[in-house]
């Protein structure tokens, strides 16, 4: 029976000792998939989209990138960035979607899509300010 | 008579303090935002809390075995995001149950790993517990093997001294798919003195009744619900898998994201002789975000 235990739970261990490793890959947002980085924002054209979006941030966004989305200086980047002035809706859109969970940025597909898109709004319309 | 009743009170209240310290715990000041997961009581979706999070969460349990007392079972949770693929967790679980007494009924440690780091169609993560939990726990945070009411029937004075030390398995996989969650949990749980793996399910289905956001600071806008419903139960042990012998609940749930925190709601309804007719819960949650930076200089910046 003991010898029993000791090999499941060195299965178990081995086990989890494999996902954790899976769990080094991280995903980045240089590879974006063609389809995404071609997709337009649907909600880009109204006008309450800024609006929705902006409160979207302050819920959810803010208490990284803080209000300003400038950053904590630190670990928590900025959002005023080249990076995301150069980005397709549909780059941002996926990175919101997949996060990046290797490097501390949770998933937001947690937020319905139409939620995801008018951040991407709000996002877009910081770069101008 | 007299002394006896007098008696039995007393031994009641000895637990009291210990029980609304637990049921305090959410009610701390300074919860800033309001907890993100999904309102599910018993199904784990694969949203993790977020890195550097502390959720407080308290999920109350009210039922009433048939022939036996009502109670009341009382689990208070603080969930931190420890990296964007690591949670760990501890509960706090106690009850109190009608004539009978208030008991602290133990803790239990959690923790949850996502092992892929991008989003898929189905997301797994595994889930890893220890719990230290006397037979006088009736939180019902999962249902395996032959767990049935009558269990929870039993006297706090008998089941207040079994003492439970037991690992607990969980493959939790789940979908957002539109607007949908759709969230299914299998269970393995193994008594540490020698008993039988004995195994359970959950599944799990939620969406918010409106997708959009209105773009204005509102309590009773529609998209701050979300509604769904879970089922769980038990699938017996290495012995006997079977879906009978055990008890199966199917719970619609409503959440209600408020400013502050996050309130829910089920009832559960028992879907064979095994089960409690029904079990009635509610929940709260608030998250304090980033406490990691309150113990930094110049609050977290460098």
């Amino acid at each position: 029976m003991i010898i029993q235990n000791r090999r499941a739970l060195g299965i178990t261990g081995t086990l989890i000792g494999a996902l954790l490793f899976c769990a080094a890959a991280s995903s980045r947002w240089d590879h974006v998939p063609a389809k995404d980085h071609a997709r337009m924002n649907p909600l880009g054209s109204r006008p309450d989209s800024i609006a929705a979006g902006a409160l979207i941030y302050k819920e959810n966004c803010a208490q990284c990138h803080k209000d300003d989305a400038m950053g904590d200086g630190h670990k928590k980047p900025g959002l005023r960035t080249s990076r995301i002035k150069s980005a397709t809706d549909g780059d941002i859109e996926w990175f919101l979607r997949q996060g990046d969970l290797g490097h501390g940025m949770p998933s937001w597909s947690r937020l319905p899509e139409a939620q995801r898109w008018q951040l991407v709004a709000y996002l877009r319309s910081i770069q101008q300010q | 008579m007299v002394r006896s009743s007098l008696s039995s009170a007393l031994n009641s209240c000895r637990h009291l303090p210990a029980f609304l310290v637990l049921a305090l715990v959410p009610a701390l000041p300074a919860p800033l935002l309001h907890a993100q997961e999904k309102p599910y009581f018993v199904t784990y979706s694969h949203d993790l809390e977020e890195p550097g999070n502390l959720e407080i969460e308290s999920k109350t349990a009210l039922g009433q075995p048939s022939g036996s007392n009502r109670y009341g079972a009382l689990a208070s949770e603080l969930e931190y995001g420890v990296t964007g693929w690591w949670t760990s967790e501890i509960y706090l679980d106690g009850q109190s149950t009608g004539q009978e007494s208030t008991l602290f009924t133990g803790f239990r440690l959690e923790n949850r790993f996502r092992p892929l780091m991008r989003e898929h169609w189905i997301n797994p993560v595994l889930y890893v517990e220890f719990e230290n939990i006397t037979g006088a726990d009736k939180n019902m945070l999962e249902v395996v093997g032959h767990d049935g009411q009558g269990d929870l029937a039993e006297l706090n004075a008998d089941t207040r001294h079994e003492h439970e030390h037991e690992a607990e398995l969980k493959l939790i996989l789940s979908s957002n798919l539109k607007a949908w969650n759709i969230s299914e949990n299998f269970i393995a749980e193994k008594n540490l003195g020698h008993e039988p793996w004995e195994f359970g399910y959950a599944l799990g289905a939620a969406r918010p009744l409106r997708t959009l956001g209105s773009g204005k600071p509102c309590v009773f806008c529609l998209e701050k619900f979300t509604a769904g419903a879970e089922m769980y139960g038990g699938l017996g042990d290495v012995a006997s898998l079977t879906l009978g012998d055990t008890s199966h609940y199917v719970a619609p749930i409503v959440g209600w994201q408020l400013p502050k925190g996050r309130l829910s709601f089920s009832t559960g309804f028992g879907l064979n002789s095994n089960s409690l007719d029904r079990v009635y819960r509610i929940g709260w949650a608030s998250e304090l975000p980033q406490i990691g930076t309150w113990f930094r200089r110049n609050g977290g910046t460098r």
